[in-house]
């Protein structure tokens, strides 16, 4: 089997983002689509991944609450000027966040894991074990 | 004041004179840029940029900043929902002021990166006192 290229992953992103508008997935799951931080959703098992984009952001400055099968991200993003400065460009914005992803199915609460890097956020979400199918015996 | 709500800033890709040879996406990072009398600084955004994916050069008064994004960790997964693309930074300024390239300093904090660019002495404004 060859190997499995980073480079296909990002197609398979690429892929997914422009089938996007036709899928319904978390369509109506995520309060407020197009506002921030901006999310993307990978599957790796029974576990769904959400990787948030929060450049700038600190980390104590995030807040992540989980209730039922939703998780609620909300925090601020700060830039501080220092006095006395001519600004030339200012493209980054600032303000407050408050984010909700609901997902299709039950989660275990208490195992998120969430992982804060290179202004990147990281959640873990694992689906419950009474949400995983039964397998069922014949006696 | 009321807090302000966040808007999301939409990733404007590369726009490229060349095709490159790898196909991967590149955008450009949103950025601040503020002097003092003494240092120009720069502020980009690149999330997911580690320092030791960044490049920063000086070449011909053109300051170029390009940063690589590690693919690796989204190697197996599957996208089920997406909002956001990935892919590397590039961005590149034509500087004004005369700087002291072995003064200048980089630092890349929570995926922003601050270049403190400190003016040549002769680029420094001069008090002229009227006698």
């Amino acid at each position: 089997m060859p190997r499995y290229h980073p480079i296909d992953a990002l197609f398979d992103l690429q892929r997914a983002l422009e089938a996007s508008l036709e899928s319904d997935w978390l369509r109506s799951g995520t309060a407020g689509t197009g506002s921030f931080p901006p999310i993307n959703v990978f599957q790796q098992g029974d576990t769904l991944i959400a990787v948030l984009e929060v450049p700038g952001v600190d980390k104590t400055d995030l807040d992540i609450q989980a209730k039922d099968n939703a998780i609620r991200i909300s925090g601020k993003k700060a830039i501080s000027y220092p006095q006395g400065v001519s600004v030339h460009r200012r493209e980054r914005l600032t303000g407050s966040f408050d984010r909700t992803l609901t997902v299709p199915m039950q989660i275990d609460t208490d195992a998120i894991k969430a992982e804060y890097r290179d202004g990147i956020l990281t959640l873990f979400i694992p689906r419950a074990d009474s949400d995983k199918p039964r397998i069922i015996k014949i006696n | 004041m009321s807090p302000q709500e966040l808007q999301v800033q939409h990733k404007r890709e590369v726009e490229k004179k060349q095709e490159t040879t790898v196909p991967a996406r590149t955008f450009v990072p949103s950025t601040d840029i503020f002097e003092t009398e003494t240092a120009l600084t720069i502020v980009m955004e690149m999330p997911g940029t580690d320092k030791a994916d960044l490049d920063v050069s000086i070449e011909d008064g053109v300051l170029s900043v390009e940063g690589r994004v590690n693919f690796d960790k989204y190697e197996r997964l599957q996208p089920v929902y997406t909002e956001y693309n990935i892919g590397h930074y590039h961005r590149s300024f034509q500087l004004s002021n005369k700087i002291d390239q072995s003064q200048i300093s980089a630092e890349i904090k929570d995926g922003v990166l601050t270049l403190v660019l400190p003016k040549a002495a002769e680029a420094k404004p001069r008090r002229i006192a009227v006698t």
